[in-house]
């Protein structure tokens, strides 16, 4: 389990590293907080020429809370987020997602921009990111983009990001005061990547009924998406025990799991199904 | 590449591969085995240091990018005259058995008690979800974190 061979260089700036990824292209791989890169280099399923450090440049650090919403660097850890205490009403959708990331120790290193570009079906954040309508900020050689979350994840390890460009931030739309949320995720261990979770908001009308419902899903798909037949049943109901029962129903029967050595595919549907009404359950309680 | 780093307080300098990891860096490198390597790709938490303060993962972590950093390992958590309060803490409840994951786990549970005195059961079994240990059932361990809180600052 030792790392291929290759060079490394932290560059200062990131129009250092876009003239690097320029020049070596497919050769180059960037490296943030290597939680996921590391065990990939050490199972030899990748060997990059050359890792391109994003440690040394700043334009990529930082967590900011403003009338727009959240925005969070490319290179903001999990540990960042958990510690930075205005998020627990800025965004606690975001706040509770990360506390179920990985291990302690992971989470010291792990970051935003790794987790989107590596893009596991599995992953919260981009589940979150979908969930919340959050827009990815791209730059690379032709100038920066912005992307929504649900057209940036294409599937299982896949994403629109092109050759040459680098996500340096994360933007989630503001979360407005009294919004009902819920975040659930099953493991077999703590830690240990989701079986199948599920991310939910709604807010309330004057009429004490659930508006602008946005569900997403994770682990149950080759990438995380919306769930919008159960988004559909939610809006404008009390959130009643029948409304909630049709909404998980809805929810599972719109994923489309894999069959692999951890789950039947089933197993995983019925997940989503326990966990749409268990975080639906606890919105509604909040 | 040469790297430049503190280790345990002294100030270290290393002439290494950009793809050796910090792990292999300080076993073989700088010849300090008390960090173990269990399964090298992130999973077992045997081989975690404490840099910068935080507990991570030494076999996630290149020797280059701990260049400038500060580094603390299970060498430095002990001197040569008496236990600390978190070995002799370990030793009163038993909580090790063969060892191996040992230095894994009084690193982080130094990195947490540092910053987190008054960490709670929930939260030691929490922390401690990083690290595999086959032997003790664990039990034993969270018991010892707790007991070790008082000589942090934090509540008996």
């Amino acid at each position: 389990m030792k790392f291929p061979d290759f060079d490394y260089v932290s560059p200062a700036s990131l129009d250092e590293v876009l003239a690097i990824l320029a020049e070596r292209g497919d050769a180059a791989q960037l490296l943030a907080g290597g939680q996921s890169l590391m065990p990939i280099l050490a199972f030899r399923l990748s060997a990059p020429e050359i890792l391109v450090d994003l440690k040394n440049v700043p334009a990529l650090d930082g967590i900011e809370i403003a009338d727009d919403g959240v925005r969070l660097g490319a290179r903001v850890r999990w540990r960042d987020i958990e510690r930075d205490a205005s998020l627990n009403s800025a965004h606690p959708l975001l706040v509770e997602g990360t506390r179920n990331i990985s291990h302690y120790q992971v989470r010291n290193r792990g970051t935003v921009g790794g987790s989107l570009a590596l893009a596991d079906p599995a992953a919260e954040l981009p589940g979150i990111a979908v969930t919340c309508d959050a827009e990815i900020a791209i730059a690379g050689g032709a100038g920066e983009r912005r992307v929504m979350a649900a057209d940036f994840f294409l599937g299982a390890m896949a994403t629109s990001l092109a050759p040459g460009e680098v996500i340096t931030g994360l933007r989630l739309p503001a979360w407005p005061v009294g919004r009902r949320w819920s975040f659930m995720e099953f493991s077999r261990r703590r830690g240990d990547f989701a079986l199948a979770g599920v991310a939910l908001f709604y807010d309330l009308d004057t009429e004490g009924r659930a508006t602008g419902t946005h569900m997403g899903v994770i682990g149950a798909s080759d990438h995380p998406h919306r769930l919008t037949s159960a988004e559909a049943i939610i809006n404008n109901s009390r959130l009643d025990d029948a409304a909630i029962s049709a909404a998980a129903l809805a929810a599972s029967e719109a994923v489309d799991p894999n069959e692999d050595i951890h789950t039947p595919a089933d197993y995983r549907r019925g997940l989503v199904k326990t966990l749409t009404g268990r975080a639906l359950h606890e919105a509604a309680s909040r | 590449m040469l790297i430049k780093f503190e280790v345990n307080g002294a100030a270290v300098e290393a002439d290494i591969e950009p793809r050796q990891s910090l792990a292999d860096c300080l076993r073989e490198t700088l010849h300090l085995t008390g960090t173990h390597l269990g399964c090298e790709h992130g999973v077992c938490g045997a081989c975690t240091v404490i840099v910068g303060g935080e507990a991570v993962r030494s076999c996630l972590m290149l020797a280059v990018q701990a260049d400038g950093e500060s580094v603390v390992t299970v060498e430095g958590l002990s001197n040569d005259e008496a236990l600390s309060p978190l070995q002799a803490a370990f030793r009163k409840n038993h909580a090790l058995q063969c060892g191996f994951c040992t230095p894994g786990i009084i690193t982080t549970a130094h990195a947490l008690l540092t910053e987190e005195p008054d960490a709670d059961a929930d939260r030691v079994r929490e922390v401690l979800s990083g690290n595999i240990c086959r032997c003790t059932g664990y039990i034993p361990i969270v018991e010892a974190i707790l007991a070790a809180r008082a000589a942090y600052g934090g509540k008996q």
